[in-house]
């Protein structure tokens, strides 16, 4: 808890640092920072509108990892779970209330699902670096969204931005209590909580993290450790696949280049950081999303460009991975050296050889 | 296809070919060194498109495109320091550090890359290597990349090297054995940080071909995946130097299938055609892994081929 919380801190006064040697006002920029981010109702509405994608694109990373797999292809999870959910009412008439944005919203999951669920299988099945196929199938997701959305899908109407047909209004995701903050963000929250629940008290989420801990163990007892794995995929590319559909139901309204918006990577960091759990996914992803939702301000204000925030998210996720160092130094033996440093004491005579201990070291 | 269109349609896969593969070529040399010692840099993506900022602006602002080559192999270098440094803390995972390194140097490029979307820099001179037709659509296929000879000239160097120097075996000790390469005195941590670094500033090589040579500007879209398909194209290769060379080559060929077809005027597919290396890419890996068992010739550190 306290090691993530300072990488953080230590990553804004080096993002400080650095606008600083670039001309701009570190205070100024911190300061912007904050209220872009969480100064008034208008700005949390914007940032809690992005953290909801990323709660969702973070669980995407944040499963697999609990089963013992780095996967970075959320990316390719959201756009087709997106482009599912605007292309499903090509396919068949969807009533028009909530039960047809559900179903929006389950295509979405399944593809997404299947998506992701590939890579666990190709690593499993195959053998095939799952970190390195996950993202290849990013980018061929992506080529397959344009293809689809410049070609067969189209509306002819679209000229300037290839777009889908938009979903009809009431298919649409609205806002809660009439914000901008739309029920993405319940979903966000619901999926992050739940998942985290079946991790943490249920046989089958202990199973996940057993294959992912140790899988020696997992085979020792005779867990089925592909089809957790698999599972846990799913499970992970079904949360990025209603990422793409919910953006796709409540702030495009029909699939555009628009979705192809990064949010499957950040989500990456947003895991790591929140160290893979998905109850602490959801303030991380409050925190990201609003640094997101403060970029534009830095850019209007400060005269920053608009990359400013994917350098400060560099540098936290820099700082997390080197704060992981930290957790193996005995802190009682650091205080103890300084101690002793203090107050000089003579000096013990070097023993004459190597001693056991060193000479493993 | 009659021989009017299938000239030009050969011509432009090849050309491309030579275009497109030189960035493929540097940096699976680089990742290929860097995972000789022992670590996967899968920040290299991230490399890639810093160095090719760097290159484009040092090209820019000095007016000497050479000069640009330098400084994007610099910047490479510098960038794989940091992961290089990183990597040899206690408990720092190579492939997650990889992966921030990705994002972390995307986001520096565009940050001092802003300025440089407009201008146009000094590019590299072209080597004409199509004197010897008269065609004019091969003589425009064939003015190659004049960091292409230098990359093959360096595969064929890593490869005498890793076998035949010193240094190379010392690489390829960290790589195979990290207790064997303590036992011997040596610092594992060093050798995969200066073969790191090192294999940081050859991929910057590849940074300053995609803007200082083709597609010869700077701008945020200027790599996609190249770096990461690289990092493939080194499992691929079988860690060879020399294999390296003919990967990068068939995956540049591989893209340019797209562009090529519309050269032609076929312009149908045209996104499906750009994914063509990441799906061949899929496949070489589905055909080349074997689960359970670790690939031929992977250096027996490398924990991401096990």
């Amino acid at each position: 808890m306290c090691l993530p919380v300072g990488a953080l801190a230590a990553a804004l006064l080096i993002f400080g640092g650095f606008v600083w040697l670039n001309g701009a006002s570190p205070v100024e920029t911190w300061t912007i920072l904050f209220k872009g981010a969480f100064g008034d109702w208008f700005s949390w509405q914007n940032t809690l509108q992005r953290a909801a994608p990323l709660m969702l694109t973070a669980l995407c990373v944040a499963l697999p990892a609990r089963a013992g797999l780095i996967i970075i292809g959320g990316e390719g999870a959201v756009v087709l779970g997106g482009l599912a959910a605007a292309a499903l009412p090509y396919a068949i008439p969807l009533p028009g209330n909530v039960v047809g944005t559900a179903m929006l919203c389950i295509a979405g999951m399944a593809v997404g699902a299947a998506w992701i669920a590939l890579a666990g299988a190709l690593r499993q099945y195959r053998g095939v670096n799952e970190t390195i196929s996950s993202l290849l199938l990013a980018y061929t997701a992506i080529a397959l969204f344009k293809q689809l959305v410049e070609g067969p899908l189209r509306d002819p109407k679209t000229l300037n931005k290839p777009s889908t047909r938009s979903l009809v209004e009431t298919l649409q995701i609205g806002g809660i209590a009439g914000s901008d903050v739309h029920w993405g963000l319940v979903l966000g929250v619901v999926a992050c909580v739940g998942l985290g629940l079946w991790l943490a008290f249920t046989p089958g989420g202990f199973a996940v993290r057993v294959v992912g801990g140790n899988p020696r163990t997992a085979q020792l007892v005779g867990l089925p450790a592909s089809r957790l794995i698999l599972l846990a995929c799913a499970l992970g590319g079904a949360a990025a696949g209603l990422a793409g559909a919910v953006e796709v139901a409540a702030v495009h309204t029909n699939a555009n280049a628009s979705l192809i918006a990064g949010y499957g990577y950040a989500g990456i960091l947003v895991a790591f950081i929140a160290r893979q759990s998905p109850f602490a996914i959801i303030p991380v992803a409050i925190l990201f999303g609003g640094f997101g939702a403060a970029g534009s301000l830095l850019q209007r204000r400060l005269g920053l460009p608009d990359a400013s925030v994917q350098v400060l998210q560099g540098i936290a996720f820099v700082l997390i991975l080197a704060s992981e160092s930290l957790r193996s130094v005995d802190w009682a033996a650091v205080a103890k050296k300084w101690r002793q440093r203090a107050t000089p004491e003579p000096d013990e005579p070097a023993p004459p050889i190597a001693t056991a201990k060193e000479r493993t070291a | 296809m009659t021989s009017d269109v299938l000239v030009p349609f050969l011509a432009a896969i090849v050309g491309g070919a030579l275009r497109v593969g030189v960035p493929f070529l540097f940096v699976s040399l680089g990742e290929c060194l860097t995972e000789k010692s022992g670590r996967i840099n899968l920040g290299l993506e991230g490399v890639l498109v810093f160095s090719a900022m760097a290159g484009f602006g040092g090209a820019y602002l000095s007016g000497s495109p050479w000069l640009g080559v330098a400084l994007a192999a610099c910047a490479g270098a510098a960038l794989a320091l940091l992961h290089g440094v990183l990597c040899s803390l206690p408990r720092v995972n190579d492939v997650a550090t990889g992966i921030a390194l990705m994002l972390f140097g995307t986001g520096l490029a565009f940050y001092f890359g802003k300025p440089l979307i407009q201008p146009q820099a000094a590019q590299l001179p072209p080597l004409a290597l199509g004197g010897w037709s008269d065609s004019p659509v091969v003589q425009a296929a064939l003015q190659v990349n004049p960091l292409l000879p230098l990359g093959i000239v360096l595969a064929i160097a890593m490869n005498w090297g890793f076998g035949r120097t010193r240094w190379g075996l010392l690489v390829r000790l960290a790589g195979d054995s990290a207790s064997a390469t303590k036992a011997l005195g040596y610092s594992v941590d060093g050798i995969r940080i200066a073969a790191t670094v090192v294999g940081g500033a050859i991929a910057g090589l590849g940074g300053a071909s995609l803007t200082l040579f083709y597609p010869g500007s700077w701008n945020e879209g200027i790599s996609s995946g190249q770096g990461l398909i690289a990092v493939a194209l080194v499992i691929f290769a079988r860690w060879s130097a020399l294999r390296c060379v003919g990967a990068a080559l068939l995956f540049g060929g591989a893209g340019a299938i797209g562009p090529a077809l519309q050269s032609i005027g076929i312009s149908q597919g045209y996104y499906l055609f750009a994914a063509v290396p990441y799906v061949l890419t899929l496949v070489i890996l589905v055909i080349s892994c074997r689960p359970g068992s670790v690939a031929r010739g992977s250096p027996g550190e490398l924990s991401s081929v096990k």
